[in-house]
């Protein structure tokens, strides 16, 4: 427990932690100060002004990093602060380009708040607005710096938390621009397509590439047979779209939704994750019986893929060959389904909904095309699909529970649990103890896997067999610190997943976005992981290889785990990059 | 690279630029230090010296490329022979700096900052440079020229060409 200093600010006296801030110790009296730039943990640099508070020093000073002391006297609302709050705001607002009625953010948007909450009616300032053109080469990322309130969190989330560093604040004064260096496109930078930068933005400067218009045409085509599959991540998030609390389970909700837009089969990709686990299961065992390369790290995240091509080359043998589970459906869509069905996969349009922005990119990638037709011919985020689910006019919260169809509808709750940090370890460790050990074994909660801290370790001592020394590192600042120690040889596992965004893919970079009055205020991360894990209780199979769905498609189709056709449709390679190539795109 | 010619010849600058980065690796601080040396090497601080620096120390290219763009003593571009900066700041821009920035440009035949086709001269407005004293004031490759009138435009312009 940290000292105790009193303070009174708008007269009230308020104990705080030393060391907290004045903008802290006023939330917990009621009082809520203006923030723009703000964002706990991630970017707390005092630079837009909206927080100034008087504490009776020369000029007013930003809340957000004041710090709390002894007998401190703050005053939040006077004349002079609310005039200084309403100028700074008001300048902001004179160079930002309001074309809010088409803003993809419109009504979740920090800037648009503020100026209600300010009571902002005329803006008395007009600035230079300047025309940057926009940056939409990216798969995953446009990039609109005419929006841009230069808050920095997005340059904070990029740099710090993911230590990607593709974006920067370049230039100084009215030129000052936040953007990749020489004017390159996001495309042609270290950039690993993660969008924490687009969950960070206040505003509309920083969103996805949409590509719903790209479904709604494939769903119009009387030729195709559209098949849609959505990740674990996306049923505990879709709802806050629709006002629904955070970490509301509508996994039936979603499905309903999912048919009346008119998709002809709607299926799970937790079924994919089943099979992700029997391949990347069966490639751990092999290795470690056949003194193959270990660690094994997993590969189901495309950020983090991307990322190791640029920053580990030298560790890319150690990646599991697997698939994404994404990519595994497709190509087992494209082959077994389309075989069992009778239909030709060139007529078959598979639509993946993701709470990611970079699997947007790893569908475009040239290797993910076994049957010779892409494994996926669009990817879409949580938050595209709520748009598509309000463009159509279904009222969501009043839709009935309906299920996944069949036969790729059923999964086990190790492939639910594939939506949170450390889940995709624990679905693995339920499945390789079992094979190892010859048993059903009861005991399947890794309980140490699971929850935010950024590097978890554990042991796992397979009975009548070896010590499985595992690690799990989420959010890819975190995933650097791990790899350092394993390059360094430091330290040593047999197993590692790594997941590109904090928390895992349920704070994926395409997940419904929570303003920072929110995410200051708890962990996102945490309420919607509880959801991903009561939906795994729910279930009554919980390890892949009993997932009965998964295990026919070995029987009549994929032979066995490992299996040469198991090779050629679920497996892939990897390839260094360049961080910064001679040809380029300049804006 | 920016050496073009035979592949036997060995790139000096770029052996050069490495002794710099050399000199500061693991040096708390060092971008700044490392980046003037550059620019004085190269005159300008291209892609590829940032591509190097950046490998060098250890930071990205995005961090070198924002700290180059803020401070303008850093160019991104090749700068000429003599190289005038003038301040804008405002005791200089109260004290007539407009109007000598004026005359420069008309002189050099150039629409703003930039270099003239001869590579002789770069002008280039710059923020105050500390010596109001002087207002308005300019330099020309290091030298400071203060109390300028705009009829002294020429006659320095001449001064520098008169010596090549």
């Amino acid at each position: 427990m940290s000292e105790m200093v009193t303070l009174t600010i708008d007269g009230i006296e308020v104990k705080a932690p030393a060391g907290s801030t004045v903008l802290e110790a006023a939330k917990s009296v009621g009082i809520n100060i203006p923030t723009l730039c703000f964002l706990k943990d991630i970017n707390e640099i005092g630079a837009c002004r909206m927080c100034v508070v008087d504490v009776g020093a020369r000029s007013l000073q930003a809340a957000c990093v004041y710090p709390v002391s002894e007998g401190l006297k703050v005053i939040t609302n006077s004349p002079k602060v609310r005039e200084a709050r309403r100028v700074t705001l008001e300048l902001i607002l004179s160079n930002h380009e309001r074309k809010c009625l088409t803003c993809v953010r419109s009504e979740n948007c920090e800037l648009q708040r503020l100026a209600k909450d300010l009571n902002v009616g005329d803006i008395r300032f007009d600035g230079e607005n300047k025309h940057y053109p926009l940056d939409d080469l990216s798969p995953s990322i446009v990039r609109d710096p005419n929006k841009c309130v230069l808050c920095r969190r997005c340059v904070s989330v990029c740099k710090y938390v993911q230590t990607v560093s593709a974006i920067e604040t370049n230039e100084r004064g009215f030129d000052t621009i936040v953007s990749s260096p020489f004017d390159m496109a996001l495309k042609d930078t270290p950039c690993v397509n993660c969008g924490q930068c687009i969950n960070v933005c206040p505003v509309g400067a920083l969103r996805e590439k949409d590509d719903t218009d790209k479904v709604w045409e494939a769903i119009a085509n009387p030729e195709l047979h559209v098949v849609v599959q959505t990740a674990p991540a996306v049923r505990v998030a879709i709802g806050e779209e629709f006002g629904l609390p955070i970490g509301t389970r509508c996994t039936g909700k979603m499905v309903a939704a999912l048919k009346r837009l008119g998709f002809d089969k709607v299926f799970d990709t937790d079924t994919a994750a089943d099979l992700t686990i029997m391949e990347e299961g069966t490639e751990l065992i092999e290795r470690i019986k056949n003194g193959g390369k270990l660690p094994l790290i997993t590969s189901c995240s495309p950020g983090w893929i991307k990322f190791c091509e640029h920053n580990y080359p030298d560790l890319l043998d150690n990646l599991s060959t697997c698939k994404s589970p994404q990519n595994m459906f497709g190509a087992v869509i494209k082959s077994y389904y389309a075989e069992k069905m009778g239909i030709d996969p060139s007529k078959i349009f598979v639509v993946s909904v993701m709470p990611c922005t970079a699997k947007k990119f790893e569908v475009q990638r040239p290797e993910l095309s076994s049957t010779g037709y892409p494994d996926v011919d669009v990817s879409i985020t949580t938050r595209e699909l709520a748009r598509m689910i309000k463009e159509a006019g279904i009222d969501f919260n009043s839709l009935p529970d309906e299920n996944f169809d069949d036969p790729m509808g059923e999964a086990s709750g190790a492939g639910v649990i594939f939506g949170a940090t450390g889940g995709v370890m624990e679905a693995a460790l339920r499945t390789v103890v079992d094979v190892l050990t010859g048993k059903d074994n009861d005991n399947i909660e890794y309980k140490s896997v699971r929850g935010v801290e950024g590097v978890k370790v554990t042991e796992v001592q397979v009975p009548g067999g070896p010590t499985l020394r595992a690690a799990v590192a989420h959010g890819l600042g975190n995933a650097r610190k791990l790899l350092e120690q394993v390059r360094n040889g430091e330290e040593q596992y047999h197993f590692i997943e790594i997941m590109a965004c904090p928390g895992g893919c349920v704070n994926g970079g395409g997940q419904p976005i929570q303003p920072a009055s929110v995410r200051n205020a708890i962990d996102i991360r945490a309420e919607r992981a509880k959801a991903i894990y009561n939906e795994d209780e729910a279930l009554t199979v919980r390890k892949s290889h009993k997932n009965p769905r998964m295990m026919k498609i070995y029987e009549e189709f994929l032979e066995k785990p490992g299996s040469h056709k198991a090779h050629d449709l679920l497996h892939t390679h990897y390839t260094a990059r360049e961080n910064y190539p001679e040809e380029c795109s300049r804006l | 690279m920016s050496c073009k010619c035979s592949s036997t010849c060995v790139d000096t600058k770029a052996q050069e630029l490495e002794r710099i980065i050399d000199k500061y690796k693991g040096v708390k601080g060092a971008l700044i230090p490392v980046l003037h040396e550059a620019q004085e090497l190269y005159g300008y601080l291209p892609i590829h010296v940032q591509k190097a620096i950046a490998e060098g120390l250890g930071v990205s290219l995005a961090e070198v490329y924002g700290v180059v763009t803020f401070y303008t003593q850093f160019s991104l571009y090749p700068k000429g022979k003599y190289q005038i900066q003038l301040c804008l700041g405002t005791a200089c821009y109260v004290k007539g700096a407009g109007a000598i920035y004026e005359e420069f440009k008309k002189e050099l035949g150039l629409k703003g900052d930039g270099v003239t086709e001869d590579g002789m001269f770069s002008l280039e407005a710059c923020r105050c440079i500390g010596a109001c004293g002087l207002a308005p004031v300019i330099m020309i490759n290091g030298e400071v020229y203060g109390r300028l009138v705009p009829s002294d435009v020429p006659k320095l312009i001449q001064k520098y060409r008169d010596m090549g």
